[in-house]
């Protein structure tokens, strides 16, 4: 089956987006442009107390995302704390302080990267009431984000970029709630458990003991993947054979993680009144995505290392039923889309595929990325690309319209060092500092080798990067690497999200200069070539050093 | 108080506020309708798949897998052999888990080896004939399903331990081979607990 395989699973995946993107495309831009509100969001407002009229200057909404974020924050660690008084808890202890707060920080931060083991860490109540409410919300909020960026765009002349209140409410209700039930129900058909049971004990076949456990798996199922989230309600996650039956549920799973990235480029082509401009992003993604997914197909396939040489094939760590094509397919998607979910374990991958999400994650989480971060990403990125074009001839750039100053480009070179200083200065200090190196080298790592070295890398990319899957063998749940990957997950998440908010009310204050022969076209193939050529080279320039030490010291020797 | 202050202020009561709804409305009802959902139109499902034996006691789920081991661990030669697992002592389904043992350490080197010896001398086979999935644990360390290759290589060693023919076995087999979803996702597998149940079954009515 082999590359066949490999190229009709493929197929079915972009046929259906081919199909699906339009429409739902363009209907997250109705969502966020119309002025009309549902009934049920007009109560909201007024219970909330906002005017969904008025619009905010990008310190207004930035203050809104923080504040919001804030309080999800501290209500998920609140939760944790409580947990041995809250009801279906399964008579579970109070989380940690320095587990809760990483995991309050992750889920608040859409990145889901999990320290514990979900069965033995948290019941029902912290995950219904605290985990599934950030998967909605921060998914939420990624998208608002990306959508003031957009107005910054398409507006002129104004101090305002929308109503973080209205898009978070409209985001929530409109987009993100209906699409987790269809996949939630779809996944139930599939075999995903929805209960409150807990475990039931049963005798085996051979007189042995098993517990079978239960919980409401598909609702948060659902939205972990459609939110790019990615946190398992089990610790082996998608692998889980309770969050991800069969090989028809893998590829709606894969689905569900590509349903917004993939369209919201159609909505920014809607927005700024310019389809094409949509299309040349897209293109860009899918150049990206196709190429990291034949790699890491071409690697695990081939299997070379001494361990999978050995077994006659790299299934350590893969499900029978996805087999090779159905783990590469899911880790390119889901670690090109910052959701982090796994349905096979990337540590025990070959030690050159296992590079291959790493460099996904590097690549800035932008092809597609993440629900509104992978949008906001590329369009900075675009903004670095006509830039870089604008050196090459001596104009001054221009991106739709808007001039490319210097508040711009500084905001945009601060964007893109944000991430890579978080990943490199983490996995630095994890071994430079005396204490800290003793415990990760006798605790953290699970590995021998540069392979441990590699988990370490791989933590912090994951975290600064909000992605959230993770080496697994590593023991993350230490003092240090709970708090070092919490900040991670934070700054990486917040910063370029106040960066990004103060460009678009940068761009939305000025006017816009008409196309002149000197405008460089950003909707033809000789841009996305540009652009692709841009994400490429920043990633290779700034990580090539720390892969020479880690999965490419495995892999080619 | 400046206007800064009010308006944090303010914008931290939105917020409580907006918190407050969404978890209601995101976390509890909408956790709520599609539990009721799952009980009420697919409660097959979203109870867990559950499988029972002969006497209608339930004996696990057909998505998780479960050992066919003695008490000392020794494989049942008259059960088909499920993958090695990775979750806890081994088929663990409260700690779901894969080795995460990377493709050069030593121990997954060295338990590889050792599987497949041990699979050999357990099927009476060239070690060189052992699939890739009978030697590796899987991620979730349940994964309920084998490859058809390494059912096909215990049909000999199950259908003596029943007192069985290789025909009535491998019919078995052949019934409970799942085809690639959609004929082309995936990979073909054997339900492991439930071709074993079906075998208890068959022997049952033979009397043997």
């Amino acid at each position: 089956m082999g590359w066949v395989g490999a190229v009709l699973a493929l197929g079915t995946v972009a046929l259906v987006l081919a199909v699906v993107h339009r429409s739902f495309g363009d209907y997250m831009a109705t969502v966020y442009t119309t002025p009309r509100d549902w009934r049920v969001e007009r109560g909201l407002y007024r219970l909330l107390g906002v005017d969904p009229r008025s619009g905010q200057t990008w310190q207004a909404y930035a203050r809104g995302v923080l504040t919001f974020s804030l309080v999800g924050l501290l209500l998920v660690y609140a939760l944790q704390r409580t947990q041995q008084w809250l009801p279906y808890s399964l008579g579970l202890p109070a989380v940690a302080p320095d587990l809760s707060f990483n995991t309050a920080a992750s889920f608040v931060g859409n990145t889901n990267w999990q320290s514990y083991s979900p069965e033995q860490t948290v019941g029902y109540t912290v995950q219904l009431a605290g985990l599934a409410v950030q998967n909605f919300v921060s998914a939420a909020v990624g998208m608002a984000v990306a959508v003031a960026l957009v107005r910054g765009f398409a507006h002129r002349r104004t101090g305002t970029i929308g109503n973080f209140w209205v898009d978070l409410v409209r985001g929530s209700l409109r987009i993100l709630l209906p699409l987790s039930v269809v996949g939630a129900v779809v996944l139930m058909i599939g075999g995903v458990v929805q209960n409150f049971d807990g475990f039931t004990d049963v005798t085996t076949v051979a007189g042995g003991a098993q517990s079978i456990p239960g919980g409401p798996v598909a609702s948060q199922e659902a939205i972990k993947l459609l939110g790019t989230n990615g946190g398992g309600f089990f610790n082996a996650n998608s692998a889980h054979p309770f969050e991800n039956p069969t090989a028809w549920t893998n590829v709606v799973e894969v689905l569900l993680m590509l349903a917004v990235p993939f369209s919201l480029p159609r909505t920014f082509g809607r927005m700024v009144g310019d389809l094409r401009q949509g299309y040349a992003i897209l293109a860009a993604v899918g150049v990206i995505f196709v190429a990291s997914f034949a790699a890491l197909t071409a690697l695990e396939s081939a299997g070379s290392g001494t361990a999978p040489q050995l077994a006659g094939g790299a299934m350590e760590g893969k499900e029978a039923r996805f087999g090779i094509v159905g783990t590469t397919l899911f880790a390119t998607t889901s670690t090109t889309t910052s959701t982090g979910a796994v349905n096979a374990m990337h540590d025990s991958f070959t030690a050159l595929g296992g590079m291959i999400p790493m460099l996904n994650m590097m690549l800035g989480e932008v092809a597609p990325g993440g629900v509104g971060s992978g949008l906001y990403g590329m369009l900075v990125l675009a903004v670095i690309a006509v830039f870089v074009a604008g050196l090459l001839v001596g104009r001054t750039p221009e991106y739709l319209g808007k001039k490319i100053g210097p508040r711009e480009i500084k905001l945009a070179s601060l964007y893109i060092l944000v991430t890579p200083t978080l990943v490199l200065a983490g996995t630095a200090l994890s071994f430079a500092i005396p204490a800290v190196r003793e415990s990760v080298v006798s605790t953290t790592i699970w590995n021998p080798g540069v392979h441990g070295m590699s988990e370490v890398l791989y933590a912090f990319t994951s975290a600064a990067s909000n992605n959230g899957s993770a080496f697994a063998g590593i023991t993350a749940n230490t003092p240090w690497m709970n708090t070092a990957l919490g900040v991670a997950i934070l700054l990486g998440r917040f910063v370029p999200i106040v960066l990004v908010l103060a460009l678009a009310g940068s761009l939305a204050r000025q006017d816009k200069v008409p196309a002149t022969a000197g405008t460089l076209p950003t909707h033809r193939p000789q841009f996305v070539g540009l652009l692709v050529g841009v994400v490429v080279i920043l990633t290779a320039l700034t990580y090539f050093p720390v892969l020479a030490l880690g999965p490419l010291a495995e892999g080619l020797v | 108080m400046n206007a800064t202050t009010r308006s944090t202020g303010r914008t931290l009561g939105v917020a409580v506020r907006a918190m407050t709804v969404l978890t209601l409305l995101l976390g509890v009802g909408y956790t709520a309708a599609i539990t009721g959902v799952g009980q009420f139109v697919l409660p097959a499902q979203a109870d867990g798949s559950l499988v029972r034996d002969g006497d209608g006691t339930v004996v696990g789920s057909a998505l998780i897998g479960q050992g066919f081991t003695d008490a000392e661990g020794a494989p049942l030669p008259q059960y088909v052999q499920p993958r090695p697992s990775a979750a806890g002592d081994g088929w663990d389904g409260a700690a779901s888990s894969g080795s995460n043992l990377g493709p050069e350490n030593p121990d997954l080197v060295a338990a590889i080896g050792e599987r497949r010896a041990a699979v050999a001398a357990l099927e009476g086979v060239d070690p060189a004939d052992v699939p890739a999935d009978a030697v590796t644990a899987s991620g979730s360390g349940l994964d309920p399903h084998i490859s058809p290759e390494y059912a096909d290589l215990q049909v000999a060693r199950v259908a003596a331990a029943r007192g069985l023919s290789e025909k009535e076995v491998s019919d078995l087999v052949a019934r409970h081979t799942e085809g690639r979803a959609l004929g082309y996702l995936g990979e073909p597998v054997v339900d492991v607990l439930e071709l074993n149940v079906a075998l208890d079954e068959s022997t049952a009515e033979l009397g043997r």
